[in-house]
């Protein structure tokens, strides 16, 4: 009896505090309400705000082309288009850019745009302390110059033609901003509200706005570490919108009427990066061998389901340089035991495959071990933090194989770089790099980098085992959001809620 | 033969409570040091969490001089000992926002979350476990005592995962996780976050709870002095009262201060089921983070935690046993 009073107290305290508040239903009108707050839901929620000290994936998704604004903007298609700079010109020896900016832009703040904050916001990017991950591609630039208030000059030590392209991710910040870890002050649509770690992010319109102004009156983005956590929001209402769903298991509670489910476009790539410089993987055939000998298509459908694409190099279909590889080392165990006799190993070999602790490295790993178990391989899985790493792997170069996600879009480029950490070193697809980026047209350009995009495949330089899906759940009441992801970034000023 | 010496009851409680203070502090420095001290041997560079892929060696230094790794170790500890002593606690490494107001702002929510989760569990376990005890050779004795066994062996995000398909998902009636932005303003907006979360804490808590009880309730029934004072006329119920209450409350309560110390922390898989912004997925967020100043701070508070519900458990157990008051049981 008492057992019974006692649980009975409980379910009535519980359902008590259920009955108090809990009346946020939507107003219920057919069309898209102005006035609605899209509620984002999150696993990225940022280090910190400033995206040259650190903030991570988080501040370019919640920051970018909401509340920051480049000289150009990277639209979801992939495609590069001005934004802050009206118009610009370029001279005949593609080395001077002449910018100019568009009239009547303000911060958040008050102020109006000038060249001074254009010129203070790029060399931010390449000063001596920034941790932008991007700073390298704008080494090229010699100097900037201001001769008036509207007009950004730009000369660069080199030609470079993706100079225009990475403007696209240099946001321009008031140069007289304080705190830019803590605080914002840039011009787009969006200023912060408020930022409550841990938890949530706020962004409110900002009426200043030069532009079209936003579809809805905000924006809040949820934070959570763990994905069910995440996906019961939604179930639940709490959010309208997961920016990225990290299993395909979580999506058969979403296919009914109340729920969109779209497959974007990704530039994720999951590696199985050999050190080109130690043995056996110092030999061509070896590593055809071993890309030969791996089921990309079970490993995907065993990981993504029905989700994500086989590329078969390290470019995505978003890169203007891409094309299908996966036919130059395809799956086919035969060939691959001709190849390893062929390079010298008829039994085989062992190796150590540095395999990060998080998902879904250790997944592909035990998969990879057992597919090359099938041609006299022995895998030894060895696994790591994402700081070791980072320390081991990328700094020391002390690895003999590992797994990792390479998530940025045109970074085939690395591959023309002998010192990146996997070491894959031919001369020929360097000069290519170099003079893709010295290129006078985007033709050129797209030309070169299609060949070194094959060559690195000929060579089988890494194991491209393939493209991660971007899907985006949202309810089915909202529309006009972001469905590709490129770049992590997330522009909710189109979101409406019916 | 050594000299017996019995310690007089000199102390009154004010000195007692010097006594105990000064021991609380002496315990918290050496803590601030060996914390200090530990996190230093970690392997790992916290300028490469701060770092992605592409960074330059450069950068790596750039970013250590930046956070203050690159000095001597004295030189990082001192400052550190200065910060605490004011409450601050520094900066973040990674966010460069001080780091008291921070864990203040977790604070808000899981000190609630604790002690209303552990004052659910006092409601359940006494009176369960008193039965439990009291009817030790019934059936229903039986199953409350093979209930509570059951319920220790339950992981905590099990039952969490249970309570919100249920009455988030299904009934609708709770909200699945989070936890306002605007915190305590709206309360029973927050208490409404908060609710099955301290549910969750609460059955895990009550369920070892129970045993105890139960077992201090058994030893309070079987006692001579209960039966002295029943043979002397007690009722039954005036009898467990005056005598066994009292008796029986002081291994229960030096218990509550370990189960109330462990689940300040231990809330973290709660909090990871509910997406709430306590301090323990501060703490884990920090640690992978190699954050120093926040890992230190949240540990620092903890044990400062820790410190003071011990010392109010002793506190406690003195008020309601008198002999331990006298000196001559410590």
């Amino acid at each position: 009896m008492k057992r019974k009073a006692v649980i009975g107290g409980i379910l009535t305290a519980v359902l008590a505090l259920a009955a108090c508040g809990g009346g946020n239903g939507d107003s219920g009108s057919g069309s898209a309400d102005a006035n609605a707050t899209i509620q984002v839901g999150s696993l990225y929620e940022p280090q910190n705000l400033d995206n040259t000290n650190g903030g991570g994936q988080g501040v370019t998704e919640a920051f970018n082309g909401n509340v920051y604004e480049g000289l150009f903007r990277l639209t979801d298609d992939g495609e590069v288009e001005p934004l802050l700079a009206e118009k610009h010109e370029v001279s005949p020896d593609g080395l001077t850019y002449t910018f100019t900016l568009r009239d009547g832009v303000k911060f958040h703040s008050g102020k109006a745009l000038t060249s001074a904050d254009v010129k203070y916001s790029i060399e931010k990017v390449t000063a001596e302390n920034s941790q932008s991950a991007r700073k390298s591609q704008l080494e090229v630039i010699k100097s900037i110059a201001t001769p008036d208030a509207r007009t950004v000059v730009v000369t660069l030590a080199s030609k470079s033609i993706s100079f225009v392209y990475n403007l696209s991710y240099v946001w321009v910040i008031n140069d007289q901003a304080k705190n830019l870890s803590t605080s914002e002050d840039g011009t787009g649509p969006y200023r912060l509200g408020a930022w409550k770690r841990g938890s949530t992010l706020t962004l409110t319109k900002f009426d200043g706005y030069w532009g079209t102004k936003p579809s809805n009156s905000g924006v809040v983005f949820h934070y959570f570490t763990e994905a069910t956590a995440l996906n019961n929001a939604l179930l639940t209402n709490q959010v309208d919108v997961v920016t990225s769903e990290q299993s395909p298991d979580a999506l058969k509670q979403f296919d009914n009427a109340d729920y969109k489910i779209t497959n974007g476009k990704s530039t994720t790539k999951l590696l199985l990066a050999f050190n080109d410089k130690v043995a056996p993987f110092t030999k061509v055939g070896v590593r055809k061998a071993v890309s030969s000998a791996i089921d990309d298509k079970k490993l995907l459908e065993s990981v993504w389901g029905e989700y994500g694409t086989l590329i078969g190099s390290m470019v995505p279909p978003t890169d203007p340089w891409y094309e299908d590889l996966t036919k130059v080392n395809p799956y086919d165990v035969a060939l691959a035991k001709k190849e390893l006799a062929a390079a010298g190993y008829p039994n085989g070999f062992t190796f150590t495959l540095d395999t990060p602790n998080y998902d879904p490295h250790p997944t592909a790993a035990t998969f990879i071990k057992s597919e090359l178990a099938k041609v006299g391989i022995t895998v030894n899985i060895n696994v790591i933090t994402a700081d070791e790493w980072y320390t081991k792997v990328y700094k020391n170069h002390d690895f003999t194989a590992t797994l990792q996600e390479h998530v940025n879009d045109r970074d085939v480029v690395w591959y023309g770089d002998p010192t990146f950490y996997w070491g894959y070193d031919n001369p020929q697809v360097a000069t290519w790099v170099k003079q893709a980026e010295q290129s006078d047209t985007e033709a050129q350009q797209t030309a070169l980098l299609k060949k070194v995009n094959q060559q690195i495949a000929r060579d089988a330089a890494s194991d491209w085992l393939y493209l991660y899906p971007q899907i985006v759940v949202a309810s089915s009441k909202l529309s006009g959001y972001p469905v590709n992801g490129l770049n992590s970034q997330f522009y909710a000023y189109g979101i409406t809620k019916s | 033969m050594k000299p017996v010496t019995v310690r007089r009851a000199r102390g009154s409680l004010g000195r007692y409570l010097l006594r105990r203070l000064a021991f609380l502090l002496v315990s918290l420095l050496l803590a601030s040091v060996v914390l200090f001290l530990l996190l230093r041997l970690l392997p790992g560079d916290p300028a490469n969490a701060l770092l992605s892929v592409g960074a330059t060696p450069e950068q790596i230094e750039a970013a250590r001089h930046r956070i203050g790794t690159d000095r001597p170790l004295a030189e990082q500890f001192l400052p550190w000992l200065g910060d605490l002593a004011t409450f601050s606690f520094g900066t973040s490494f990674v966010s460069s926002l001080p780091v008291g107001p921070e864990i203040a702002s977790r604070l808000a929510v899981t000190v609630p979350l604790t002690l209303l989760a552990f004052l659910l569990a006092l409601v359940i376990a006494v009176p369960v476990g008193f039965v439990a005890a009291w009817r030790s050779r019934t059936w229903y004795g039986s199953l409350l005592s093979g209930l509570s066994q059951l319920g220790i062996a339950v992981p905590a995000f099990w039952i969490g995962i249970l309570l919100v398909t249920v009455f988030a998902l299904q009934w609708r009636v709770l909200p699945a996780g989070g936890f306002p932005s605007d915190d305590w303003a709206s309360a029973p907006d927050a208490l409404r976050s908060l609710a099955l979360p301290i549910v969750t804490i609460a059955l895990v808590m009550s369920a070892s709870l129970i045993r105890y009880v139960r077992s201090a309730t058994l030893d309070v029934l079987g006692s001579d002095y209960l039966r002295t004072a029943r043979s002397l006329g007690s009722s039954f119920v005036g009898a467990v009262w005056r005598h066994g209450v009292r008796n029986g409350a002081v291994p229960v309560v030096s218990i509550l201060g370990i189960e109330l110390a462990t689940t300040f922390l231990g809330a973290v898989v709660v909090e990871s089921v509910f997406a709430l912004p306590g301090l323990g997925s501060l703490l884990v967020q920090a640690i992978d983070q190699h954050d120093y100043p926040v890992i230190q701070g949240v540990l620092f508070v903890s044990t400062l935690a820790v410190l003071v519900i011990g010392f109010l458990a002793d506190l406690a157990q003195r008020l309601i046993d008198p002999r331990l008051r006298s000196g001559v049981g410590t």
